[in-house]
């Protein structure tokens, strides 16, 4: 299915690294491993949603694929019409100009605007550096870009404190789309707001996603949403991935133990589903200090001898014809052919 | 049944900047024993005031205006909205009979005395416990609230804690002295879903061991489908529709519940499901509309909804205020 499709980001074994400091002289003792060896590829057109608990490593995902926070190790090439490139090693001025392609849309529209400019004033700063130099023209474009989003041209010359969290929201979808990209990083874009506005700003990314051709990378803790949005989900842990799969096979038939206890534990608005929630004891531990192997093995309820030494895999496994990415000693085990991924 | 609370007709004005805000707006619910009550609403629909206004917490500058709470003991009906906010009475019974646990357990806490210091502090005003049995009694809850190494964990502090712990420490507090009402704020809106799913269990235990009524404040359809028996749906300031969980999620008779309903993505249906958001945003609490307060946004609305709408009666425990009622529920 995917044999056709184009890969437009590829990243492989990214780690982004943390240093923890400690006492006077600052001296490094550890380091936070926010992600840890993630694989994945992005296909264009796609929405690729992105969820795990809170500290999982899923935002920092996000923002190292923008290199906003620079990534310690890994590769993360990027097709330029054609042309691949290694996000990492591109100069600073190149990056300037890969960011056209690569935007992200915050979670907090509150914070996200300067609230000393108005929309226009925020959003003509990259109009600006990217050659629209008529000031008439960028109201033009401006005043569109906010027709897109369903707000009205004249909100342009007002200041962020006078719009609601939903239309905050949607100035922030206008703002990554002026630049025409190809590439938005939804990073918890609907968390805050309350749900009967997150309904409208997500029906408005799925049209937008339509008419623009954009590809997605869409990161929440809600699996509703996520699987309302995504073509494919990748569920972390820890700063790993354990598991990669289209949507309706990961609700169907989730593989990992982690990510069966995740969907379990989630309320469903439908009177009589109470299913058998699975709770996981304990907590997550410490991602300074990651427990040997798996690193889900103390919480899981299969933890067999080999997860307490051995870090499984990502591996490909081919279920119905249909490809199901699992990190697991114990999917390992039962499935016949295994094959890793990249 | 049992009732033990009653809150009838509330009203609750807020008076700051020389302006007068409405918050509630005639709440009425009871509160039952055994069973759990969910309030459910969007931010600002007044869902946390009703709540506090129940312990008499209110902010300086709001005042319950009209209603009655009425708390109903075996020594007989307590008139809580009648009772001085700092006078002996109520401190008698909050934390002892009607407890409370706050949505952000790092600012309801405090971080300079430990875990059972907090915990201890209920005994001290409530009973008349030896030292020594109120730190065994305060090992003994954190255990109930399975958190590992009680012992220990009792002399720690609040910063030592992760956010799970933290609010288990909390539901420890609360349920020191076996209160009659547990009042839960947004319990688990901090929280990770499987942390949140620790947490219910938890809650779930309690009201078996203790028959505790138990009022629930949340936003989350997915927690009321799981958790309440009664829900009480508020849309700025109003409670537009109360009755028992099934008839509200599956048979809604309010035009908002419904579309609120429609709006939220349901896990397992993947992308096949069509969400259909409200059009616009709640109004400003300064500039309501007149009437019913939904009519701007609302599909049913007609000339009628100009007056403000009346209560009906869809079934024995169900109760809905809108004109159209029937026309909602035949559109369902």
């Amino acid at each position: 299915m995917h044999r056709e499709k184009e890969v437009l980001l590829k990243i492989r074994n990214a780690q982004t690294y943390f240093p923890v400091q400690k006492g006077l002289l600052k001296r490094t003792v550890g380091h936070v491993r926010a992600v840890d060896n993630v694989s994945l590829d992005v296909y264009r057109g796609e929405t690729l949603g992105l969820v795990g608990e809170s500290g999982c490593g899923k935002t920092t995902l996000g923002k190292s694929i923008l290199q906003l926070v620079r990534p310690t190790g890994g590769e993360f090439i990027y097709n330029f019409d054609g042309q691949e490139k290694d996000l990492r090693k591109l100069s600073n001025e190149e990056m300037m100009q890969a960011r056209k392609r690569l935007q992200i849309v915050f979670q907090d529209p509150h914070s996200s605007l300067n609230p000393a400019f108005t929309i226009f004033g925020s959003l003509q700063d990259p109009l600006k550096k990217f050659g629209i130099k008529s000031k008439e023209e960028r109201k033009q474009i401006i005043g569109d870009l906010l027709e897109a989003v369903n707000l009205r041209r004249e909100y342009m010359h007002r200041y962020p404190h006078e719009f609601s969290g939903g239309q905050r929201q949607r100035i922030g979808i206008a703002r990554a789309l002026s630049l025409g990209p190809e590439l938005i990083i939804c990073d918890e874009a609907v968390s805050a707001l309350d749900v009967s506005i997150q309904a409208q700003v997500l029906n408005l990314l799925l049209e937008l996603k339509e008419k623009h051709k954009l590809t997605y990378i869409f990161i929440s803790h809600d699996l509703s949403v996520v699987e309302y949005m995504s073509d494919r989900i990748a569920v972390m842990y820890l700063g790993k991935i354990v598991e990669l799969a289209q949507a309706e096979d990961l609700f169907a038939n989730a593989m990992h133990p982690y990510s069966q206890a995740l969907l379990s534990a989630i309320p469903v608005a439908e009177v009589g589903r109470k299913r058998n929630r699975i709770v996981l004891e304990g907590n997550v531990p410490s991602p300074v200090d990651p427990p040997p192997g798996c690193a889900f093995h103390p919480r899981c309820p299969y933890a067999m001898e080999m997860c307490k030494t051995t870090v499984p895999e990502l591996r490909k496994h081919i279920i119905d014809g249909r490809e199901h990415h699992v990190a697991c000693h114990l999917t390992d085990a039962r499935a016949v052919t295994t094959q890793k991924t990249s | 049944m049992d009732t033990i609370l009653t809150v009838d007709n509330l009203h609750i004005n807020f008076y700051t900047n020389n302006r007068c805000n409405e918050a509630v707006r005639g709440v009425s619910f009871q509160l039952k024993k055994g069973r759990t009550l969910c309030l459910v609403g969007e931010s600002g629909c007044g869902k946390s005031v009703t709540a506090s206004s129940i312990m008499r917490l209110l902010p300086p500058l709001s005042r319950i205006e009209e209603g009655e709470i009425i708390y109903h003991t075996d020594q007989g009906d307590l008139r809580l909205h009648e009772l001085d906010p700092n006078g002996p009475e109520i401190r008698s019974i909050r934390g002892a009979e009607i407890a409370m646990i706050f949505q952000d357990p790092m600012t309801a806490l405090n971080p300079v005395y430990t875990v059972g210091f907090q915990i201890r502090e209920a005994f001290m005003y409530h009973t008349k416990m030896a030292a020594a049995a109120m730190k065994e009694k305060a090992v003994e809850l954190l255990r109930s609230m399975r958190i590992p190494a009680p012992e220990q964990r009792v002399n720690e502090y609040i910063h030592q804690y992760s956010g799970g712990m933290r609010q288990r420490a909390m539901i420890a507090m609360a349920m020191a002295c076996n209160p009659q009402i547990l009042i839960a704020d947004e319990p688990t809106t901090a929280l990770d879903v499987t942390v949140q799913a620790q947490i219910f269990d938890l809650m779930n235990d309690l009201q078996r061991e203790h028959n505790a009524a138990i009022l629930l404040i949340t936003h989350d359809m997915g927690v009321v489908a799981e958790l309440a028996h009664d829900v009480v749906v508020m849309y700025m300031g109003d409670a537009v529709e109360n009755g028992p969980v099934e008839e509200i999620l599956t048979k809604p008779a309010h035009p908002y519940t419904s579309a609120l309903l429609r709006s939220i993505p349901v896990l397992g249906q993947s992308k096949s499901q069509k969400l259909e958001p409200i059009r616009g945003s709640t109004p400003d609490p300064y500039n309501r509309p007149k009437g019913c307060q939904f009519r701007p946004r609302c599909d049913f609305a007609t000339e009628k909804c100009l007056q403000d709408p009346e209560t009906f009666d869809v079934s024995a425990d169900h109760t809905v205020k809108c004109w159209h009622w029937e026309k909602v529920l035949a559109n369902a």
